[in-house]
């Protein structure tokens, strides 16, 4: 009677967290910025999502099985988070070849080529937008006026304010009426996932919530951002942004809460994500504040990237009856 | 630190402990403690009484067997265990049920302590009690710290951190004085050391009996402690991190940072074999499992010695949808690969596990969400550890402290990828337990 039933190693039990499920979690995640998106923007921003996660889901699977002769290394739902977070650090009159072109560089180059999931260096989605954005610089910086399914009205269109400051400076932000005219929720303009902070961080809740991801990472780069503006802008403000701008504009946010807690490109251990956070942030407000680009968030990520197996090399955890 | 949080599934709870009856025939290991093991001491033909001695220790770390049964000695020669390896056991063909006459069967509370120490241990050796938590440590070795080493606490291990396992909770509830006997008994060996009854926060009913007993009976410096629920809680190094806020040095003994930690059970067994002259011949088990009907869920007191192939008939056979029976808990318990095998002194349980529950999905890439390494209660990087193991790298799978490993499951059992993270571990660290090992021998 025996033979009928498993024999094998313990533990015989299994917590229900995979890593399909996990993926599954960041797709919800990112569910309302997406549909906000959607009504923002309206169909040109459909197409961009459309051929970004289709692309994206259709090119795993296909290296997998034609060039890597493995279909098991294809994980759809990963590669699905690659096209939805691509689709947001895209703006929505971005070309359907410009797109796809981010979704090869994206899964192909960035993610299979060094062996799928798990083992890439960078952050797909990044490195994809980073490759746009100096390959097509004219395509990925019209900022369309929001002409979705609802009647906004007074959204901010064509540059972002980031985008002023770096060509106009603080006299250019204040023609804007900044100080005092930006709302944490829909009008920030820009990439179609930086529309709005308030459903980004909704979004991120929900993965605190189901322990999806820990919250260290994102906090120490707002608070290194927070940090540094701060001290620019306390000492010259006619110069400087400040903190709130700068933590509410750009792809700080989605950068922080999606991109920078990717699992496989970003440190293990609690401290060497606090590391790895002010890294980015530092990065982040020396492009702004010194560089020749308005946003420096996706750089700010990729060059953090490539620290991650030195910092993991750093930091360890505490073992048991070892001092 | 580290630590996981399973469903409890404990689901028999509630079933009182039943005495469970002996079939025609019982096989006493003469392994089924930790070291070397017992010599047998009857010859085939010979009758032997319920209690009387069967095989004596047969090292310095080891312990003595006693016969579960009245009956003949049928034979004594290799059998199965459970995983199918062959060890030593004698058979007994029962008649009746025959006690030695210097066992008191009454069931009535001795509350008061013998006082000569070393007649309470010779009485815990003789009567053969091994520490019933797990790993069958032989308790007169554990209550005996070596010269230069004192116990200043005493740790009465209530945890039962495993999902579906009741025993320790039952006993809790039906017999906390003598477990509380047993435990002044131990503190007394102990040379009076403060005693602290160890129990996790989702069992109220037995903290509840647990303290009315201590306050009944009265002894010096006895208490309850509350613990917060996780797994492995009831561990021996996490347990003693919990209750005196100390570790216990890589490679070392739980009494090198003052702590000597006994289970619940083995509380009962050093009260029955120095209060009662009763050696250790039977022990609790549960049978539960999974979507198991209410009726099949079962605390069975047993004869130490009975097949699980009776115990599993007696309970109502094997439930339906059964893909996997595990002896022991969820988290550590050993799968059956022989259902004739016989119960020994450790037996906790028989686990009914349905395929949902217990069945692994294929293997997936590490996406380095470090989930092993926060489940980890060794503070150990179990990621990495199975990377080393794959690559053979015993120098580095040593600095990476393989050798502290517990083999808890926490890794294996938080693993969104499946990776099969303790099966690559667990011979690793037994090759390395070896290097460190024969290089001491060297030295």
């Amino acid at each position: 009677m025996t033979d009928r039933y498993l024999v094998s190693p313990s533990p015989h039990i299994h917590a229900k967290a995979s890593t399909d499920s996990l993926m599954r979690d960041v797709l919800i995640a990112l569910l309302p910025v997406t549909v906000a998106a959607i009504l923002f923007y309206g169909w040109s921003e459909l197409l961009v999502l459309g051929v970004s996660l289709l692309s994206c889901a259709l090119l795993e699977w296909a290296i997998a099985k034609w060039m890597m002769h493995d279909v098991r290394i294809a994980n759809v739902p990963s590669a699905l988070v690659t096209g939805l977070l691509l689709a947001l650090n895209l703006p929505a009159t971005a070309p359907w070849w410009v797109v796809f072109a981010g979704a090869v560089f994206a899964i192909g180059i960035t993610k299979m080529s060094f062996g799928g999931l798990g083992q890439n260096i960078f952050n797909p989605a990044i490195a994809a937008r980073v490759f746009l954005l100096v390959s097509f610089p004219k395509q990925m910086t019209v900022w369309a006026a929001p002409n979705g399914f609802l009647p906004v009205t007074d959204a901010i269109s064509g540059a972002t304010l980031l985008g002023k400051y770096n060509e106009g400076g603080m006299e250019a932000l204040r023609a804007l009426g900044y100080p005092g005219n930006h709302a944490l929720f829909f009008d920030m303009g820009g990439s179609v996932g930086e529309i709005s902070a308030g459903l980004l961080l909704l979004g991120f809740a929900y993965l605190l919530l189901r322990k999806v991801v820990k919250p260290w990472i994102p906090l120490s780069i707002f608070a290194t951002i927070a940090l540094i503006s701060g001290i620019f802008h306390g000492v010259a403000p006619d110069t400087y942004t400040g903190p709130v701008l700068n933590l509410l504009a750009g792809g700080v946010i989605l950068g922080a809460c999606f991109m920078a807690t990717d699992y496989v490109t970003s440190p293990m251990s609690a401290w060497g994500g606090v590391i790895y956070g002010a890294g980015i942030g530092f990065i982040v407000m020396m492009i702004r504040y010194f560089g020749s680009y308005p946003e420096g968030m996706s750089f700010a990520i990729l060059i953090m990237n490539c620290f991650v197996p030195l910092i993991d090399r750093a930091f360890h955890q505490k073992k048991y009856g070892r001092g | 630190m580290g630590g996981v949080h399973p469903d409890d599934s404990k689901f028999a709870r509630e079933s009182r402990i039943e005495v469970l009856g002996v079939p025609q025939k019982v096989f006493v290991s003469m392994s089924q403690h930790l070291g070397a093991p017992a010599k047998p001491v009857v010859a085939v033909g010979d009758f032997v009484k319920t209690g009387q001695l069967l095989a004596e220790p047969g090292g310095f770390i080891s312990a003595c067997i006693h016969s579960p049964v009245s009956g003949t000695v049928k034979s004594v020669a290799p059998r199965k265990d459970l995983a199918g390896n062959m060890a030593m056991h004698v058979e007994i063909e029962v008649l009746g049920d025959l006690w030695e006459d210097s066992i008191d069967l009454s069931t009535k509370l001795i509350k008061d302590i013998p006082e000569d120490r070393e007649a309470i241990l010779q009485k815990i050796k003789d009567g053969g009690v091994v520490g019933l938590g797990g790993a069958t440590f032989p308790t007169h070795v554990k209550l005996n710290p070596p010269p230069g080493k004192t116990a200043e606490c005493l740790i009465i291990n209530g945890a039962e951190c495993e999902p579906f396992l009741t025993s320790d909770y039952r006993m809790m509830l039906e017999h906390p004085q003598e477990i509380v006997v047993g435990a002044a008994i131990m503190q007394k060996v102990l040379h009076a050391c403060p005693c602290v009854i160890a129990i996790e926060e989702n069992k109220p009913e037995a903290i509840a009996a647990m303290q009315k007993a201590v306050a009944d009976l009265a002894y010096p410096d006895i208490r309850v402690a509350v613990l917060r629920k996780r797994y492995p809680q009831g561990g021996e190094k996490q347990l003693i991190d919990a209750v005196m806020h100390r570790q216990i040095p890589s490679g070392g003994l739980p009494v090198d940072v003052g702590a000597v930690v006994q289970n619940i059970m083995t509380a009962f067994a050093v009260y029955e074999a120095v209060q009662k002259n009763k050696p250790l011949i039977s022990n609790v088990l549960t049978v539960t499992g999974d979507g198991v009907p209410a009726n099949m869920q079962h605390n069975y007191l047993f004869r130490i010695g009975v097949p699980f192939s009776y115990i599993i008939e007696q309970a109502g056979g094997v439930p339906e949808n059964t893909a996997k029976i595990v002896s022991g808990g969820p988290m550590m318990g050993k799968a059956f690969a022989n259902l004739e095998a016989t119960t020994v002194k450790g037996s906790s349980a028989v686990l009914y596990l349905s395929a949902e529950r217990t069945r692994r999905k294929a293997e997936g890439p590490c996406i380095r969400c470090g989930r092993c390494a926060d489940a980890c209660p060794m503070g150990l990087e179990p990621f990495l550890l199975n990377r080393l193991a794959k690559a053979g790298d015993t120098q580095e799978l040593e600095n990476a402290a393989v050798q502290d490993c517990i083999e808890c499951g926490c890794c294996l059992y938080s693993c969104p990828a499946q990776i099969p993270l303790l099966d690559r571990i667990r011979p690793a660290k037994a090759q390395v337990l070896g290097i460190i090992k024969s290089r001491n021998v060297k030295k």
